[in-house]
């Protein structure tokens, strides 16, 4: 059964693109046929990160309006046959975004996909409404800080009401991603903890994401974390949040760099 | 920074900023809540006058007053001189 998956957060830059490729990589890793869509509509960057920026044709809004195929507009992966990229338009109006257009989009690519996986852009205007509307499951991706655990919040009071699935009066499946995540300085009461964060929003923990330089490594290649550095803690993290989404049940730990004796001794800290 | 410093234990901000969300949020989840009700309070209020009588929209005005024990609604509606009274279909139909 396909299942369309929204990454949200309200706040900007605390990773939504990198998580949308990390997590829809590590789906596509066993097997199953994964599309991740742009809905950032002129500032699109999913294509960057996923590597696909050169091989982009035609568009999610071609594809809305009727002027191309889906078939057309998406861009298989070079290194996963499974995964498919859906780039958002860098020159439209994101009003070119229909609700009719979208939802027929959307009907289209779940009878091709095992999962649909909608980057939302940031914000709670017409873009971030269209990426969630009609998600089956949303992960809420928030940093460790005030401002975005408060547009979290009243992100997931919008995916409780604004939603197909809420409209129908179903519930609407959310899950926390704590990214730049970090254990030490938590620990020292320099930054909200995991159990501060899940008692404010009270959404089931999907993953905890540590800050590390393995996450711009892979953005600077043009390749999802959990492809290029799979032994990095945040790969292992996304690795495991994605296999939780797919209902295995996964100890949660926040994984940690795995370094030599020697990087110990003298190696630099992260950020 | 002095040499000092690396002596005196770290100041702890995240109890702050867990205290500050948790009081923000309980209001915020309230007054986003209550101004989706008085959007559809309006929406219906005026809708049931607008049945009878003509009305502009922006004529109808709800507003809540959040109290400790209780909290009052006001709902003002200013119907123009002179007051048209809508006729039933049926009405007009004989006439």
């Amino acid at each position: 059964m396909s299942q369309v998956l929204v990454v949200t957060s309200g706040k900007g830059g605390v990773g939504k693109t990198t998580s949308t490729a990390a997590i829809g990589a590590a789906l596509a890793l066993s097997g199953q046929r994964v599309a991740v869509v742009d809905f950032d509509v002129g500032l699109r960057n999913l294509d960057l990160v996923m590597g696909a920026e050169r091989r982009v044709v035609y568009d999610l809004i071609n594809v809305v309006q009727g002027e191309a195929k889906l078939q057309q507009a998406l861009i298989r992966d070079k290194r996963l046959d499974t995964l498919y990229v859906l780039p958002a338009s860098q020159t439209r109006d994101k009003d070119a975004l229909t609700e009719e257009g979208v939802a027929r989009v959307m009907e289209e690519l779940r009878s091709h996909f095992d999962w649909v996986v909608c980057d939302s852009p940031a914000g709670i205007e017409r873009g971030a409404m269209l990426a969630m509307r009609h998600a089956d499951v949303a992960i809420v991706v928030t940093n460790p800080e005030v401002s975005s655990v408060r547009d979290s919040d009243r992100i997931i009071g919008m995916l409780d009401s604004k939603t197909v699935k809420a409209e129908k009066g179903e519930y609407m499946e959310k899950h926390l991603l704590l990214t730049r995540y970090d254990a030490a300085r938590a620990e020292r009461g320099q930054m909200l903890k995991v159990e501060d964060v899940l008692e404010i929003l009270s959404i089931p923990l999907l993953g905890i994401i540590p800050e590390s330089e393995a996450v711009l490594n892979a953005s600077n290649v043009g390749c999802p974390v959990t492809l290029v550095d799979t032994d990095s803690a945040p790969a292992r993290a996304y690795l495991d949040a994605a296999r939780r989404l797919e209902g295995d049940t996964i100890p949660m730990v926040v994984p940690t760099e795995r370094r030599g004796f020697m990087s110990k001794l003298f190696g630099r800290r992260a950020a | 920074m002095t040499i000092f410093s690396f002596f005196k234990p770290s100041r702890s901000s995240a109890p702050v900023a867990r205290d500050r969300l948790q009081i923000l949020l309980q209001h915020e989840r309230v007054t986003a809540g209550a101004s989706d009700l008085i959007a559809k309070l309006r929406e219906e209020i005026l809708g049931v006058i607008a049945r009878h009588v003509d009305i502009p929209a922006d004529k109808v005005q709800v507003k809540m007053q959040r109290g400790d024990a209780v909290s009052t609604l006001e709902v003002e509606i200013e119907l123009p001189n002179p007051i048209r009274q809508r006729r039933k279909e049926g009405a007009e139909a004989a006439a």
